[in-house]
């Protein structure tokens, strides 16, 4: 009721029914700057696989209209839903947190298993994959950590690089707005200095690092 | 560099001279006789260290009036001395002179003094109103390149193709023959004049040279003294006589009249490069002493501070910069890619000179590499503000459109902002800015001016009687048509005041077909004779235009009535109304296509009305999109307008959305932006704001570079990216109302400033701080 009625617009409502058309409508507004750039349509979230149907629609749609798709994931998904979904889809983002099953259990609460068993799977079948690594401070940064990660993600062998994603402070300001609480303790951001030892060790399993993404 | 701009009353002093003692009755030999008297004796200036030499005035930024255009009241010279921007020293000698002897000799015999009583009651009302401006009015039409033909010929060349002309006149049969003998005569008298400038210089320099004790100066000293005794009479041999010879060309132009915009080389680079090629090949030049050379080039257009404006026109132009704009890259007469070393050379001392004259841009076509781009993007990413990026290719297009012969086209391209012509052919005369939301403010009230009271406008109906929108935009297109009408008749009038009263023979020495034709360069001797209207604030006008319909005619939230109740009282009681108007109401800018429609249809009308108009120079008019800082003076006239915005608040600027409005990205601004027509302007001006952190890397420059020419394949004019400083979002979080629009980059994405927590702000407010220069 305030959203509608306020004339300056001090609240909004986050989220929305749409249709497949409403959203391939808003996407092809950009067509001219994929056909220049080499961009395309990225499918995120939280967790886009949580609308498989929805996504897989979303996903024909555009490779219908040879407009290029990534999916970002944490892999916590179906396999059959993620393999479906692989012929439409040109890019995998896809996170990994922690190698050590009960420390992954401890923080997320559910076991990494069949997030490492997806990533097997999705590299053997597809060939553009990057995993995206989000250094949290305290939870997963340990030396140990990032070994059994650049480990596991070389022994891979079609994964060729790793997104670095220093820990920041954006979701502070969105859980506030959403009204939610917000469960994380306040942590020292990861410094640079950190951040590039994380760097250096990946490298040193032959695999290309970028910090940010 | 720091020198601060004085005036300097030498020019008004010897042009007071001249025609106090001139009983020439032909207008052209009068002003070519001036132009020598003025040429030979001016004093000459040759700085310590310059390699290349000439001043507009006895000295670097001396700045020279012209007071046979606009004299200079007392009053206005305290005002120019006094005032905190864009000031001019006038010291008392100056002060003595203007008092003794200028002012009483030029009151009421100025073009400006003529201008004005030969306007109508109904032309001074609507200038007075703010409906437009007049350029014509303290300075001469100018608006013109120069092409390649002093680097082929010199002024002896000049000379014998007039001498061509003359015998070619038909005494018989053609009526204007004596008329155009007149005109070549002048044209002839400037010829040498502008020699014996320059041999002056040959003197001064062989003079010093005598007594320089520093051997290599002593050197350079000779070296100048033999350039300037070889050109401009003859055509240029090398890199160095190139520059000058332009130089004083140069000095020629803006030295004989005030013109607006100045001069400019034009295609420097294609221009240059043979003399480039030669010079490395037989080892007389270097790529660093053709760099260093170019960097004094660079200081000599720094040098020359436009000459001072009073009143309406230094609100409409307030700068001290006079427009010469380089064009580098862009394509060849005969169609092919015209970026070539000496391009990548110029940016490079773009980069290095940082001034803000010359200004500089970057002609982008489909052929150009991205490599050229690129390297553009590097210098504007550096955020200083230049260079500017055209679209060659739609450049071209819209001259062809215009009736331009291609070859012509392609050897044209941009001049002051972004008005489009053919250099070295056209004349294309800035006549003055419109100021569409006061049009508008007039038609929603019948034809009255509300800020006067006097109705200036036609009649086109009550709008609170009005049954649709349709009605509202029909008086809206009435009233355009009424000030139009007004305004070209005043401009074919003034066109004839110029023709007649102060032609300009040495400029047209050197604009095609003006020798061929025997006529002036301002009475249609150009081959191409163009007239530019520029229409400001299309963005508050759209968006207004939006108000209206949506909020009166299709939600029905408010009656005409009440929303003109709500204008008039300037918000005051209405804030939440203010609110509504402002925050939803769909907007320009935003691709989409309820607000981008009434774009389309404001510039259809704006085309329809103005476009093809046929000028006194056999040439047409045609719409031109920029407002330089006149969106501030238009806006100081206009009241509250129906999208939110308050009374007196500055307008939208050139075609760039209202500050704030555009909130989906610049993929958004530049979809919305294209859906103009462009190729039926003459020039269209859109900024763009980013900040430095996202065209970081490799990346921020590819992206930056795809956007660009994305724009251009959407057939856009042109793009102007403004890189905001840690200042600007510090002013941000203060303001973030009138901050909207601006977007940095966060982490791996962009987002909205104003929509961040106050430490993300900080934290990138400290970034952009580490980052900018």
């Amino acid at each position: 009721m305030c959203v509608r009625v306020c004339q300056t617009k001090a609240r909004e409502i986050a989220g929305r029914q749409v249709k497949v058309s409403d959203v391939m409508e808003e996407v092809e507004k950009d067509n001219i700057f994929y056909d220049e750039s080499g961009g395309g349509a990225t499918f995120s979230g939280g967790e886009p696989f949580m609308q498989p149907i929805f996504l897989q629609n979303l996903l024909e749609a555009c490779k219908e209209r040879r407009i290029r798709t990534a999916v970002e994931t944490c892999g916590f998904v179906n396999p059959e839903t993620l393999m479906a979904s692989c012929p439409h889809v040109d890019l995998y983002l896809y996170d990994l947190k922690v190698i050590d099953n009960e420390t992954h259990r401890r923080f997320t609460g559910v076991s990494n298993e069949i997030i490492l068993k997806n990533l097997r799977q999705l590299s053997r079948s597809h060939d553009e994959v990057i995993v995206r690594f989000p250094v949290i401070p305290g939870v997963n940064d340990d030396d140990e950590n990032v070994l059994r990660l650049g480990e596991f993600v070389s022994s891979l062998g079609s994964v060729k690089e790793i997104d670095v994603l220093p820990y920041h402070e954006l979701g502070v300001e969105k859980y506030k707005r959403l009204g939610m609480i917000n469960r994380m303790p306040e942590v020292e951001l990861p410094s640079s200095l950190r951040v590039s030892g994380i760097v250096e060790k990946l490298e040193g399993f032959g695999l290309l690092v970028k910090v940010g993404g | 560099m720091d020198t601060k701009p004085k005036i300097s009353s030498e020019r008004a002093e010897l042009m007071t001279e001249f025609y106090e003692h001139s009983s020439e009755s032909s207008a052209p030999i009068r002003r070519a006789l001036a132009f020598k008297h003025l040429m030979e004796n001016q004093t000459i200036y040759i700085g310590d260290e310059e390699l290349i030499v000439g001043e507009r005035g006895p000295a670097p930024k001396a700045t020279p009036t012209y007071p046979e255009l606009c004299c200079h009241s007392l009053k206005d010279l305290q005002i120019l001395n006094d005032r905190k921007k864009i000031s001019f020293v006038v010291d008392d000698q100056t002060r003595k002179f203007y008092q003794d002897r200028i002012i009483p000799f030029w009151r009421g015999r100025t073009i400006r003094d003529i201008l004005f009583s030969e306007m109508s009651e109904e032309w001074k009302a609507a200038y007075e109103a703010g409906i437009y401006t007049e350029f014509m009015e303290q300075r001469a039409p100018g608006h013109t390149v120069l092409d390649d033909k002093i680097y082929r010929k010199g002024f002896l060349d000049f000379k014998a193709d007039i001498e061509n002309a003359k015998q070619k006149l038909d005494y018989h049969n053609d009526p204007d023959a004596y008329r155009k003998q007149k005109e070549l005569e002048a044209m002839s008298i400037c010829c040498d004049a502008i020699i014996r400038f320059a041999e002056r210089h040959a003197e001064k320099a062989r003079e010093m040279a005598q007594h320089e004790t520093n051997p290599q100066r002593r050197e350079e000293l000779e070296r100048i003294a033999d350039v300037c005794s070889y050109v401009p009479a003859h055509s240029p041999r090398d890199f160095c006589e190139a520059l000058q010879a332009y130089w004083f060309v140069h000095l020629g132009v803006i030295t004989e009249l005030n013109t607006w915009d100045s001069f400019c080389p034009g295609h420097l680079d294609q221009h240059l490069f043979p003399f480039y090629k030669h010079g490395l090949e037989d080892g007389t030049l270097t790529r660093d002493k053709a760099k260093e050379l170019l960097e004094c080039f660079w200081v000599k257009f720094n040098n020359q501070p436009a000459p001072p404006k009073v009143g309406v026109t230094a609100e409409e132009s307030a700068t001290y910069t006079d427009f010469a704009n380089i064009n580098v890259g862009g394509l060849r007469p005969d169609g092919s890619d015209g970026v070539n070393e000496l391009s990548y050379l110029i940016l490079d001392v773009i980069d290095e000179m940082r001034l803000v004259q010359p200004s500089s841009n970057i002609q982008l076509s489909k052929k150009s590499p991205d490599r050229f781009l690129k390297r553009g993007c590097e210098i504007i990413r550096k955020g200083w503000g230049q260079p500017s990026i055209f679209n060659t290719d739609l450049i071209v297009d819209e001259l062809v459109r215009q009736g331009k012969a291609v070859e012509d086209a392609r050897s044209g391209g941009i001049s002051g902002c972004v008005e489009t012509g053919c250099f070295g052919k056209e004349a294309y005369i800035l006549t003055g800015y419109l100021n569409l939301p006061k049009i508008l403010e007039i038609a929603l009230h019948k034809g009255v001016d509300p800020r006067t009271g006097k109705k200036i406008g036609s009649t086109t109906g009550d709008p609170a009687e009005f049954k649709s929108f349709d009605e509202v935009f029909e008086a809206f297109t009435k009233q355009l048509k009424h000030f139009v009408d007004i305004k070209v008749k005043g401009s074919n009038i003034i066109e004839r005041l110029f023709a007649t009263q102060m032609p300009a023979p040495f400029l047209s020495t050197l604009i095609d077909d003006c020798i061929k034709n025997g006529r002036d360069y301002n009475d249609g001797g150009p081959r191409y004779n163009t007239t530019y209207i520029m229409p400001v604030g299309i963005g508050t006008l759209t968006d207004s235009l939006a108000a209206v319909k949506d909020h009166v005619f299709d939600e029905k939230h408010l009656s005409m009535e009440q929303m003109l109740k709500t204008l008039d009282d300037n918000f005051e009681g209405h804030e939440v109304i203010r609110q509504m108007l402002w925050n939803r109401t769909p907007k320009y800018g935003n691709d989409d296509d309820y607000p981008d429609a009434l774009l389309r249809a404001s510039f259809d009308s704006l085309y329809r009305v103005i476009s093809g108009r046929k000028n006194t120079k056999g040439g047409f008019y045609a719409v031109n999109y920029l407002s330089t800082t006149c969106h501030i003076y238009f806006g100081s006239v206009v009241g509250a307008t129906p999208d939110g915005r308050r009374a007196h608040e500055p307008l939208s600027e050139g075609v760039s959305p209202v500050q704030g409005a555009d909130t989906h990205g610049p993929t958004a601004v530049i979809k919305s932006v294209a859906k103009m027509d462009q190729v039926r302007a003459g020039g269209t001006l859109l900024n763009q704001k980013f900040s430095p952190s996202l065209l970081e890397g490799e990346l921020g420059i590819d992206n930056l570079a795809h956007l660009v020419r994305s724009y251009f394949k959407l057939d856009g004019h042109h793009v102007q990216m403004n890189v905001v400083t840690a200042e600007t979002l510090r002013a941000a979080q203060a303001n973030p109302e009138k901050y909207r629009d601006l977007i940095v980059r966060v982490a791996g994405y962009s987002d909205y400033f104003c929509d961040l927590g106050k430490t993300l702000q900080d934290e990138i407010i400290a970034r952009t701080e580490h980052k900018s220069f």
